[in-house]
């Protein structure tokens, strides 16, 4: 593993972002951007999902306008994530700060997962309901609580550096 | 601004602030999430007046439902960046890109003013003929001093004088 680490991060992009003046802020800059989108979007659904926000608004309708924006960020949240990674490889994945991060994005993912190819599917007995399934409020407070963890850990890897 | 950085250095709020390890990280993270949130809602706001998202509402029950999040978004920013300023003044004040950001902040609710506040008395208020074009400039614009203003926020922890 720590072979595979030193080798990324001897790769001549690894070594330009660790030695570059500008370049580390500026793609820590557009990560930033791109998580404050995903938690912002995401927040959204959650929300509605648990009951708190939006209701009286179809839920099909609330993920067709801002999941593909979700989805757009967190593919770019996700590029310039490995490319940090990537300039400290072997420090970063020795940091628990940024294990747990890794650990809590897995979970986000698993709790959608099980959202979409369960909960979902009865969609359209509750599509228009404010009073929304418990397994639906369940996936939505479990992932607010998830995104607001891994924000934490997130800054606390900037720290711990 | 020197005189006032001393002045704020010279505080019993800087010192708890420095000296307290887990304050400057514990409300830098409630500022991203603030920004996380504020920038959710104008995000929505603005691409549905671009014409990207159509939320079959109208205008201003959409504007309604995201635009309290903007403001009170907005007041947890200014609250948790007015502790980090307190607690290291030099870092912000004698720095060009907050500086930037400010303006931008000040641009940002100008144009979330300008296009938001009308709608809420005349809900077709830039549907009239000529008026498309210039909400979608506004709406672009918006979307743009937001990003501004965040990639600013990260920056400025790179562009201090120690």
């Amino acid at each position: 593993m720590n072979d595979l680490l030193t080798t990324l991060q001897n790769t001549p992009f690894a070594t330009a972002i660790r030695e570059g003046d500008t370049l580390f802020p500026w793609i820590e800059s557009l990560h930033v951007l791109a998580l404050a989108i995903v938690v912002g979007t995401i927040s959204i659904v959650d929300m509605r999902l648990i009951g708190l926000a939006s209701h009286r608004k179809s839920v099909r309708r609330l993920f067709r306008d801002v999941l593909p924006i979700t989805w757009s960020a967190f593919a770019f949240a996700a590029a310039t994530g490995f490319l940090l990674f990537s300039s400290r490889a072997v420090k970063y994945a020795s940091l628990w700060e940024f294990q747990a991060k890794i650990v809590l994005l897995v979970l986000a993912g698993l709790n959608m997962a099980y959202f979409h190819l369960v909960t979902f599917r009865s969609v359209h007995s509750w599509d228009e309901l404010a009073e929304t399934p418990a397994a639906a409020k369940a996936a939505g407070a479990v992932s607010l609580c998830l995104w607001i963890a891994i924000v934490i850990c997130g800054r606390l890897v900037g720290f711990a550096l | 601004m020197d005189r006032l950085i001393d002045w704020i250095s010279s505080t019993h709020a800087n010192a708890v602030i420095r000296d307290t390890v887990w304050i400057i990280p514990l409300v830098q993270t409630v500022h991203i999430l603030a920004i996380s949130v504020v920038m959710g809602s104008v995000l929505l706001l603005n691409l549905r007046v671009i014409g990207i998202i159509s939320a079959g509402e109208t205008n201003d029950a959409f504007t309604r439902r995201y635009l309290p999040w903007v403001w009170s978004g907005l007041v947890v920013l200014l609250m948790s960046g007015a502790i980090l300023i307190i607690g290291e003044p030099g870092r912000d004040l004698k720095n060009a890109t907050f500086w930037t950001k400010m303006a931008l902040i000040v641009c940002a609710i100008a144009l979330t003013l300008a296009l938001e506040r009308p709608v809420l008395h005349d809900a077709g208020f830039w549907d009239r003929p000529g008026r498309r074009m210039a909400a979608r400039v506004m709406a672009v614009l918006s979307i743009a001093c937001w990003v501004g203003i965040t990639l600013c926020g990260r920056w400025i922890a790179y562009t201090y004088e120690t």
